[in-house]
């Protein structure tokens, strides 16, 4: 088995160990967007016309909470430095590993967005391109995360900080990604949008490993 | 004779304080290196440059006589036992050997039977790191010295949390690699017995 | 070849970048009062009301050139922290230091002024403008490039972090102004601001350009007395810092 294979097959062997733990973005998923007919109002109109943008926002916050954990453990315990230290360059592990955990952390997020649209009476006929262009936002955002999950791993109370440094660059996700699925829900052509999203997302795959190695290089260094 | 392991000028700053200045040393085949120094004296630190983690803020390392500085042979002749064990505790320390070897630019045909039981794990090869006491767990970290073949060896307080049957282990692996012609670095304020004239020693505090 | 390569190692090096910084800043500084002066009485008494807004739209001469230093400023915050961060120059990443709360403050200048138009332009104070929202972004990328460089122990680390931060920035700030003028457009009617793309009249446009040259030159000459003293900071271990300060 090589190294990637190695690498892969640890991952998620750990997240399957350690599944309870990624109950917890899945919960705050839920509850988030719950907590919007709550605190607004149950009217499905209004409901109606927010859903996209609340599944959005909740999935762009649930995904990034889930963010800190990816190199955190190996951090503590001295993994990450053998990590950096294997035959195996350090941006072919950062693609890797946020694709695992993206299995874990994003993953969940657009597989219950049906369920959650429902909730916000989203037109039952647009959850496919609602599905759809979560699974090319988390995946985007995964990436993005990630970046900013290596340059704060060696900090204490990273996690507040890891928010602040990637909501910015998260935006335009969040916009293309929430009009995909109104133009869906109003049953306008929302490809447009998903090319967009698209594009970001080969945008990230291929600038992002060099960034999150780098960053985690630095977080190494002192 | 080329030496295996040479440092020029090492100086080392880590948040405003300087740890080691203009250090040099140089390390002939079978030769070990110990860095002493008490606690936060920057032993750690230094040991992590070698390994080519930290950052060297002046001077040069050389291996074989060519810069290590961004070099994957030097990356690939290296193995490097940091302070903590680097041992996933929800993984086997069977799992955990298995995966080192499969990183490793060069494993040993030791397998994790065998590597675990000459560490003194042969019944809790099989159970989750994190269930290990302290020196169960430093001897599963320690297991890759024979799942990795490596012709530096890089430890950081090698000797922590092992009884005397383990700090012999450790001493008679070490002795071993040095007449295989490997050459070590330890940072430890822990004598090391049995080496003789093979051991050298550095003393940090007087290298600032 | 050989003279402009010596030229730039010597900036490089830190007494002597203090030394150039000390000798232009004045310069910069006269330059930025002349043209701000010239501005402000071209656009403030010379150039006629627009037949549109009033008077209101002279806010334009504060607006128009901060919101372009904010975006300037960035650019050399991401430029000088990666030359920092790839050819690793101390002084490249004492620039980028320097630069950081000098264009988060021209952002937030621009910030305010836009609100304060945007009261007589739209009624209200704040509106979801494309220009003001990724105004707005930016102004958080500057807190963050910041706030990284501030969280690490080691100081030296901090700033390589920082870099790496500024740069992926730096490749989002295209895609998030794009994006939020096209979220803009399709939530409200494309704003069109005066001197925005269309036909400017001349007595409004050359005070404009004065202004813009005058805040320009008002931040570079901010910026030399900023990286003197994160130079001071950083080397004050070194022998010729106690010199400067013991003549000082």
């Amino acid at each position: 088995m090589n190294a990637l294979q190695a690498l892969i097959s640890r991952d998620l062997t750990i997240a399957y160990r350690r599944w309870g733990e990624l109950m917890t973005p899945i919960m705050f998923f839920i509850l988030v967007t719950a907590l919007f007919p709550l605190g607004l109002s149950p009217r499905s109109e209004l409901l109606r016309e927010i859903a996209p943008g609340v599944v959005w926002t909740a999935a762009l916050l649930a995904g990034l909470l889930g963010q800190e954990s990816l190199f955190l453990s190996d951090y503590e315990d001295g993994s990450l430095e053998q990590l950096a230290l294997a035959r195996l360059p350090l941006e072919w592990q950062a693609l890797a590993r946020t694709f695992t955990h993206w299995l874990g952390a994003g993953l969940p997020l657009v597989v219950l967005s049906p369920l959650l649209g429902m909730l916000l009476q989203y037109p039952a006929a647009a959850m496919p391109e609602l599905a759809f262009g979560l699974l090319l936002g988390t995946l985007a955002l995964s990436l993005l995360g990630a970046i900013g999950a290596a340059l704060t791993v060696s900090l204490k109370q990273s996690g507040m900080l890891l928010l602040v440094l990637v909501l910015p660059l998260a935006v335009p996700v969040l916009i293309f990604g929430a009009q995909s699925a109104a133009q869906a829900a109003r049953g306008e052509d929302p490809s447009g949008a998903l090319y967009l999203l698209a594009a970001m997302l080969v945008l990230a795959l291929v600038l992002a490993p060099f960034a999150i190695a780098g960053a985690l290089r630095i977080s190494l260094e002192s | 004779m080329i030496p295996q392991l040479s440092a020029q000028g090492l100086s080392l700053w880590r948040g405003g304080r300087s740890l080691c200045r203009a250090l040099s040393f140089a390390l002939q085949a079978g030769e070990a290196l110990q860095i002493q120094g008490p606690n936060g004296s920057g032993k750690t630190s230094l040991l992590r440059v070698l390994a080519g983690l930290g950052r060297l803020d002046e001077g040069e390392l050389r291996w074989h006589g060519d810069p290590t500085h961004r070099s994957l042979a030097y990356r690939n002749a290296l193995l490097y036992i940091g302070h903590q064990n680097g041992l996933k505790s929800h993984l086997t320390a069977r799992e955990n050997y298995l995966f080192y070897q499969s990183i490793a630019a060069n494993s040993s045909e030791i397998t994790a039977d065998e590597a675990l039981s000459r560490v003194g794990l042969k019944d809790a090869m099989d159970r989750p790191c994190g269930r290990l006491s302290m020196g169960q767990k430093r001897r599963a970290g320690l297991a890759r010295l024979l799942g990795v073949k490596a012709g530096l060896w890089l430890l950081d307080e090698p000797l922590s949390s092992l009884d005397a049957a383990g700090m012999e282990l450790v001493s008679s692996l070490l002795d071993r690699h040095l007449k295989e012609r490997g050459v070590a670095v330890l940072a430890t304020h822990q004598p090391l017995l049995g080496l003789g004239t093979a051991l050298r020693t550095l003393d940090l505090e007087t290298a600032a | 070849m050989n003279i402009s390569w010596t030229w730039f190692h010597r900036l490089a090096s830190p007494p002597h970048f203090f030394r150039l910084a000390g000798r232009l800043a004045p310069w910069f500084g006269w330059l930025a009062l002349i043209c701000i002066a010239a501005g402000l009485y071209g656009g403030l008494w010379y150039a006629p009301p627009d037949y549109q807004q009033g008077d209101g739209f002279r806010i334009i001469y504060i607006h128009v050139p901060s919101a372009y230093l904010s975006m300037m400023g960035y650019t050399m915050l991401a430029v000088s922290a990666g030359i920092g961060l790839v050819w690793r120059m101390k002084m490249a990443h004492a620039v980028a230091a320097a630069v950081a709360p000098l264009g988060a403050s021209f952002t937030f200048l621009a910030l305010v002024t836009g609100s304060l138009w945007g009261k007589p332009m739209w009624g209200a104070y704040w509106a979801w403008d494309a220009r003001l929202t990724s105004e707005l972004i930016l102004l958080f990328q500057y807190f963050g490039f910041i706030a990284l460089s501030r969280a690490f122990e080691d100081p030296r680390s901090g700033e390589k972090a920082a870099a790496v931060l500024a740069l992926v920035g730096l490749v989002d700030v295209p895609v998030i102004h794009y994006s939020v003028v096209w979220w803009n457009s399709l939530h409200q009617g494309s704003t069109v601001f005066v001197g925005a793309g269309s036909d400017i009249a001349t007595s409004m446009l050359v005070p404009l350009l004065a202004m813009i040259a005058g805040f320009t030159a008002f931040f570079v000459a901010c910026l030399l007395k900023r990286i003197q003293l994160e130079v001071l900071e950083r080397e004050s271990a070194a022998a010729w810092v106690r010199e400067v300060l013991e003549d000082a």
